[in-house]
C-alpha cells in the first residue's frame, strides 16, 4: 500500500506481468501465498483427523460400503481439467486477450459447478443411505473434510463471478490481473488438496 | 439427560441469576454503558469516535485501541485471579461456590492468554514495528483494523457471557467429552468456542499481515540483518501465527460441530476419540505459548540494549535462537499431555525436544547479561521490569525442564507445581515483558512520559507480590494440591503456604493499580517529550517526533547500518556527512474505512447466533459477511495521496523541518 | 502439459490400487507419492512458483509450511496410535 520504494515498481519495463506491476500488487500476492500456508496446515489438521477416526465406523456404513469409482474419478478429473483452464486464463491474461481470458475463467466456474453438483449429489446419495454425519466418527471426519474443501471451492466460483464482472467493467489492468492471478492460485491450491482427498479418503478406502 | 437449570440444552433463563455479584456487575455495565453514551453525547464526540477511532486504519491507533482493550482484560482477568486466591486462601471457604468457580478459572485462563496477552503483544508490534523498520504503515492497514475489531468483538463475546447465558467453566483447554452436551449442556462453550473462533480470525489475519510487512517493506538500506531485534521477534512470531492458529481453528471448530450438530469426533460414543481433540489443542497451544513470550524477548532486547547504551551482544546468535526456538515449539507439543500414556517413545522424544527449547532460550539470557556487562545501565523503569525478568524466567525455566521430565511429570501433571511454573514464564516473561514495552514505548504512543517514582513503586509491589504469591504454589503441588480445586480441607498442612500466596497476590493486585495510577497521574503531571527521543534511543521509531504524525516519515530514511538512529546521531554529532534533504513527495496513504468495523459486528451477532442456536440471527450476519467482503472488493478508490504543502505545515508543527 | 502429467498420475494412482498388486503399506506409500507429484506439477505448471518481485520468500514460506505439515500430521498420527502400536 503505502511503500517506501514504491517508485521501483511503477514503472514496469516489459518483463513484469501487469500483476505484478504495482507494490499493492506484489504485497497482495505475497500475502495470499502466506494465507495459502495457513490454508495447507488447517487442511492436514482435518487430514489427520480423518486418518484416525477412518476405521471407527460404530458398526455404521464403512468406505468400502460408500466410495463409488466412477463417482470419485469423475469428480477428480472435472476438477483436474479446470485447474488446467484456470491456469489458461492465467496466460491468456499475461497475453491480454480479454476475451479468452474471460471465456476460461467461464469454462473454470462451469467445471466448478459441475464439481459441486456431483459433490452435493453424492452426498445426498450417502444421507439417504443413513450414512449421516450423526452417524459415526467416520462419517463425522469424512463430510467435515470433503465438505471444508467443497465449500471452499463454492467460495472461489462466487469469487470468480465477482472477478468477472470486474473485467468485464474494467478490463486488464493492475488490479484486476492482481485478482485473477490469486483467485487462480486459490484454484489451484484447491485442486492439489483434492488430489489428497482423493489419495488419503477415496483410493486408501476403496483398496484392500 | 438435563441439568438443573436447563430446558434440553437451553438455559432456563437468558440472563444469569441467583448471584448477587452478577446482579452488581448488571447494575455496573449498565451504569457504565450509561455513562459513556452520556459522556459522548454532551461533548458531541460520537462523530469523533467514528472518524478517528472506529474507522481508523492507522496502526498506531490501532496499537493504542489494542493496548486499551488488552488492559481492561487485564483488570478483568486479575480480577478473577484475586477472587479464585480469596477463595483459596483458608480452608474450607464458602466464598465461591464451585460452579462459579470453575467459570471463573475458566475465564480468568481464557482471558488472560487470548484477550489479554495476545492483543498486548499485537499492541506492541502495531506500535512499534512500522516506525522501527521505517514503514508509513503495514502491508494491509484495512486488514488490519479488521484483525483490531474480530479480536474486540471476541472478547466482548466471552465477556458478555458473564451476564447472558452463562459463563463456560471447562478450563480454557476445554476438553472433551467433558464440553460435549451431555455435560456441559447451555451456551456458556458456545461462548467460549465462538469468542476464540472469531478473535483467532484476526490473529491470523495479524500474523499474515506482519511477516508481509517486515519481509517486504522495510526502509532501503535496512537489510534481515540490520534489523532491530524486536522486529525479528515479530517476525519469528508471525511465522508462529501462520503455522499453529489453523490448528486451533479446526480444533475448536470440531467441538462445534459436535455440540450443534451432534457429531461424533470427541464423543465417547460412535467412535469418537476425545484425545485427538487434546493432540490438536496442543499443536496450536505450545506455539501459543512462544507466540506471546517471543515479542517479550524482542522488548527485553531493545530495552536492555538503549539503557545499557551498548549494542546488542551477540546480535546473530539472538537472531539464530529466536528461529530456532520458533521452529522447535512445533516439534514438543505432546509435553502437555504425557500423561495420555502415548508410550515410551513418543514421551521420550517429545521429552527430548522440550529440554532443547533451554538451549536457544540459554543462549539470550546469557547476550542480554553480556549486554549489560560493562555498560552504562540507567535504571529507569522499562529496565527495571527487564532486569526483573531475568531471575523469573531462570526459575521458571528450570521448573519447565523439570515438568519436560516425562516420568517425574507424572507427579507434577496438574498440579500447583504446574500452576507455580506457567505464571512464572508468562508473568515473568510476558507480562514483564509488556509492561517494559508499556513504559518504553509509552512517550513515542501519547508524546509524555509515566512517571518513575510510581512507575518504581508499581514494579517493586508487582515483583515481590509475585514470588510471595508463586513460590509458595511450588511447594504446595509437592504436598499434592491440584489445579482446579475450590475448596480443600484443613489439616493437609496447605493452610500456611495458601495464605501466603493470596497475600502475594493482593501485592501484585496493588502493583497493577499503581501502574494505572501512574497513567492517570502522568495524564496530567507527566513530562512531555519534546524531542521525540526522551531514553536516547538506538533505532529508528526514536527519530520521529512523539507522537509521529500519521505518516510517520516525511522522508523514508535510508539505512547503513543496525541500531540506524544511533548511527545517524553519531553523524551529526561529528557533523560528518550533512546530506542534502530531498525534497518532499506526496505521500500516499490507505483511506479511512467504516466497512471492518461494521463486518465485525456482523461476526459478532453471527456469533451471538450460533451460541444460541438462533439460526435465524446467524444466517443473515453471515450473509452480511459475504455482502461486506463482496464490496470491498469491487471498491477502487482505497487511497489518497497528502500533498507536499500539507507535509510541510505538519511538519513544522512539530518542529521539524 | 500439465494437464496430461496430472491426468496420467491420477491414473497410474487408481491404477496401482485397483491392481492390488502391492502391500497395503507399500501402497499407500506408492499413492502418497504420486499425489506429491501433482503437487509439483501444479506448483511448477499453473502456479508460477518461481515467479516474484524481490527475492523469493514465498519459496521458504511454502516450504516451512510443508515441513510443518508433515510434523504435524505425522505427529498426531504417531501419537494418536500411540507410537504405532494401535491401528488406524
Ligand atoms: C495477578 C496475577 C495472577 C494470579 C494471582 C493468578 C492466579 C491464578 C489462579 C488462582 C488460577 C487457578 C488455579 C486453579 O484453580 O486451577 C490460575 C489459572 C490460570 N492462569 Fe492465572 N493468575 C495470574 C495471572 C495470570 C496471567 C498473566 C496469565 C497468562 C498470561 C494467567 C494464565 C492462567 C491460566 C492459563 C490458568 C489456567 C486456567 C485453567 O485451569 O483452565 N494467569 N491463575
Ligand atoms: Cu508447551
Amino acid at each position: 500500500m503505502s511503500l517506501a520504494h514504491e517508485e521501483v515498481l511503477s514503472h514496469p519495463d516489459h518483463d513484469i506481468p501487469l500483476e505484478y506491476s504495482t507494490e499493492d500488487g506484489v504485497l497482495k500476492i505475497f500475502g495470499f501465498w502466506i494465507f495459502l500456508a495457513t490454508d495447507l496446515i488447517l487442511f492436514a489438521c482435518l487430514f489427520s483427523m480423518y486418518q484416525i477416526l477412518h476405521l471407527n465406523t460404530a458398526g455404521g456404513p464403512t468406505e468400502q460400503d460408500l466410495y463409488n469409482v466412477p463417482e470419485f474419478m469423475a469428480e477428480t478429473l472435472i476438477l483436474l481439467v479446470s485447474s488446467f483452464t484456470c491456469g489458461l486464463a492465467t496466460l491468456e491474461m499475461r497475453k491480454g486477450h480479454r476475451g479468452a481470458l474471460m471465456a476460461w475463467l467461464i469454462v473454470t466456474v462451469l467445471l466448478g459447478l459441475s464439481f459441486i453438483f456431483l459433490e452435493v449429489r453424492e452426498f445426498v446419495d450417502y444421507v439417504g443411505r443413513g450414512a449421516t454425519m450423526q452417524r459415526s466418527a467416520f462419517l463425522s471426519s469424512f463430510f467435515t473434510l470433503v465438505g471444508t474443501h467443497g465449500c471452499h471451492v463454492s467460495l472461489g466460483i462466487l469469487w470468480m463471478l465477482s472477478i468477472l464482472y470486474q473485467l468485464g467493467r474494467r478490463g486488464i489492468q493492475a488490479i484486476t490481473a492482481r485478482k485473477v492471478f490469486i483467485v487462480g492460485l486459490y484454484w489451484h491450491f484447491l485442486d492439489v488438496v483434492w488430489v489428497f482427498i482423493f489419495t488419503v479418503v477415496y483410493l486408501q478406502g476403496v483398496m484392500h | 439427560m438435563a441439568l438443573p437449570g436447563y430446558v434440553g440444552n437451553a438455559p432456563t433463563s437468558f440472563f444469569v441469576t441467583g448471584d448477587p455479584m452478577i446482579y452488581a456487575s448488571d447494575v455496573l455495565i449498565v451504569l457504565t454503558v450509561i455513562g459513556i453514551v452520556f459522556v459522548l453525547t454532551y461533548y458531541k464526540k460520537w462523530g469523533w469516535l467514528w472518524r478517528e477511532w472506529l474507522t481508523t486504519v492507522d496502526h498506531k491507533k490501532i496499537g493504542i485501541m489494542y493496548l486499551i482493550a488488552a488492559l481492561l482484560m487485564l483488570f478483568r482477568g486479575g480480577t478473577d485471579a484475586v477472587l479464585m486466591r480469596t477463595q483459596l486462601a483458608l480452608p474450607n471457604m464458602h466464598f465461591l461456590e464451585a460452579e462459579h468457580y470453575d467459570q471463573i478459572f475458566t475465564t480468568h485462563g481464557t482471558i488472560m492468554i487470548l484477550f489479554m496477552a495476545m492483543p498486548l503483544v499485537f499492541a506492541m508490534m502495531n506500535i512499534a514495528v512500522p516506525l522501527q523498520i521505517g514503514a508509513r504503515d503495514v502491508a494491509f492497514p484495512y486488514l488490519n483494523a479488521i484483525s483490531f475489531w474480530l479480536f474486540f468483538f471476541g472478547a466482548l463475546l466471552l465477556n458478555l457471557s458473564f451476564v447472558i447465558g452463562g459463563s463456560p467453566d471447562g478450563g480454557w483447554t476445554s476438553y472433551p467429552p467433558l464440553v460435549e452436551n451431555p455435560t456441559d449442556p447451555g451456551p456458556g462453550e458456545n461462548f467460549y468456542l465462538l469468542a476464540l473462533q472469531i478473535s483467532g480470525i484476526g490473529s491470523m489475519a495479524t500474523g499474515i499481515n506482519f511477516l508481509v510487512t517486515i519481509l517486504k517493506m522495510r526502509a532501503p538500506g535496512m537489510t534481515l540483518m540490520r534489523m532491530p531485534l524486536f522486529c525479528w521477534s515479530i517476525l519469528a512470531t508471525s511465522i508462529l501465527i501462520i503455522f499453529s492458529f489453523p490448528a486451533l481453528t479446526i480444533a475448536l471448530a470440531l467441538v462445534l460441530i459436535d455440540r450443534l450438530f451432534d457429531a461424533h469426533f470427541f464423543t465417547m460414543l460412535q467412535g469418537g476419540n476425545p484425545m485427538m481433540y487434546i493432540n490438536l489443542f496442543w499443536v496450536w497451544g505450545h506455539p501459543e505459548v512462544y507466540i506471546v513470550v517471543l515479542p517479550a524477548f524482542g522488548i527485553f532486547s531493545e530495552v536492555i540494549a538503549t539503557f545499557s547504551r551498548k549494542r546488542t551482544f551477540g546480535y546473530s546468535s539472538m537472531v539464530a535462537s529466536m528461529l530456532a526456538i520458533a521452529v522447535i515449539s512445533y516439534l514438543v507439543w505432546l509435553h502437555h499431555f504425557f500423561t495420555m500414556g502415548a508410550g515410551p517413545g513418543v514421551n521420550t522424544f517429545f521429552a527430548i525436544s522440550t529440554m532443547c527449547v533451554g538451549i536457544p532460550t540459554g543462549v539470550k539470557v546469557f547476550n542480554w547479561l553480556f549486554t549489560m556487562y560493562q555498560g552504562r545501565i540507567r535504571m529507569t523503569v522499562p529496565m527495571l521490569w527487564s532486569i526483573g525478568f531475568i531471575p523469573t524466567f531462570a526459575i521458571g525455566g528450570a521448573t519447565g525442564v523439570m515438568l519436560a521430565v516425562a516420568p517425574a511429570d507424572y507427579q507434577y501433571h496438574n498440579s500447583y507445581f504446574l500452576i507455580a511454573h506457567f505464571h512464572q514464564t508468562l508473568i515473568g516473561g510476558v507480562v514483564y515483558g509488556m509492561f517494559a514495552g508499556l513504559y518504553y514505548w509509552w512517550p513515542k504512543m501519547f508524546g509524555f512520559i509515566l512517571n518513575e517514582r510510581i512507575g518504581r513503586w508499581a514494579f517493586w509491589f508487582f515483583n515481590i507480590g509475585f514470588y510471595v504469591c508463586f513460590l509458595p504454589q511450588y511447594q504446595l503441588g509437592f504436598m499434592g494440591m491440584t489445579r482446579r480445586i475450590y475448596v480443600y480441607p484443613a489439616g493437609m498442612g496447605w493452610t500456611a503456604l495458601n495464605l501466603i500466596s493470596t497475600i502475594g497476590a493482593y501485592l501484585m493486585a496493588v502493583g497493577f493499580v499503581l501502574i494505572v495510577v501512574d497513567i492517570l497521574y502522568s495524564i496530567r503531571y507527566g513530562e512531555r517529550d519534546v524531542t521525540g527521543d526522551p531514553w536516547d534511543g538506538r533505532t529508528l521509531e526514536w527519530s520521529l517526533p512523539s507522537p509521529a504524525p500519521h505518516y510517520n516519515f516525511a522522508r523514508i530514511p535510508t539505512v547503513t547500518a543496525r541500531d540506524a538512529w544511533w548511527v545517524m546521531k553519531g553523524e551529526r554529532k561529528r557533523g560528518e556527512v550533512k546530506r542534502e534533504l530531498e525534497p518532499l513527495e506526496p505521500i500516499h496513504m490507505p483511506n479511512n474505512s467504516g466497512r471492518p468495523f461494521i463486518l465485525s459486528v456482523l461476526f459478532f451477532l453471527g456469533g451471538f447466533g450460533l451460541v444460541f442456536e438462533w439460526y435465524w440471527l446467524a444466517i443473515p450476519s453471515g450473509i452480511g459477511v459475504m455482502v461486506c467482503l463482496l464490496l470491498r472488493s469491487l471498491e477502487y478508490n482505497m487511497d489518497h495521496y497528502i500533498p507536499v504543502s500539507e507535509i510541510k505545515r505538519t511538519e513544522a508543527a512539530l518542529g521539524r523541518s | 502439459m500439465g494437464l496430461v502429467v496430472s491426468i496420467v498420475l491420477t491414473l497410474l494412482a487408481l491404477w496401482v490400487v485397483q491392481a492390488h498388486a502391492l502391500s497395503h503399506a507399500m501402497l499407500l506409500a506408492v499413492i502418497l507419492v504420486l499425489a506429491v507429484l501433482q503437487i509439483v506439477v501444479q506448483l511448477a505448471f499453473f502456479m508460477h512458483f518461481t515467479e516474484s518481485a524481490g527475492p523469493r520468500y514465498h519459496v521458504s514460506a511454502l516450504a516451512l509450511g510443508f515441513v510443518f505439515t508433515f510434523c504435524i500430521v505425522a505427529g498426531s498420527i504417531w501419537i494418536m496410535t500411540f507410537g504405532g502400536t494401535q491401528p488406524y
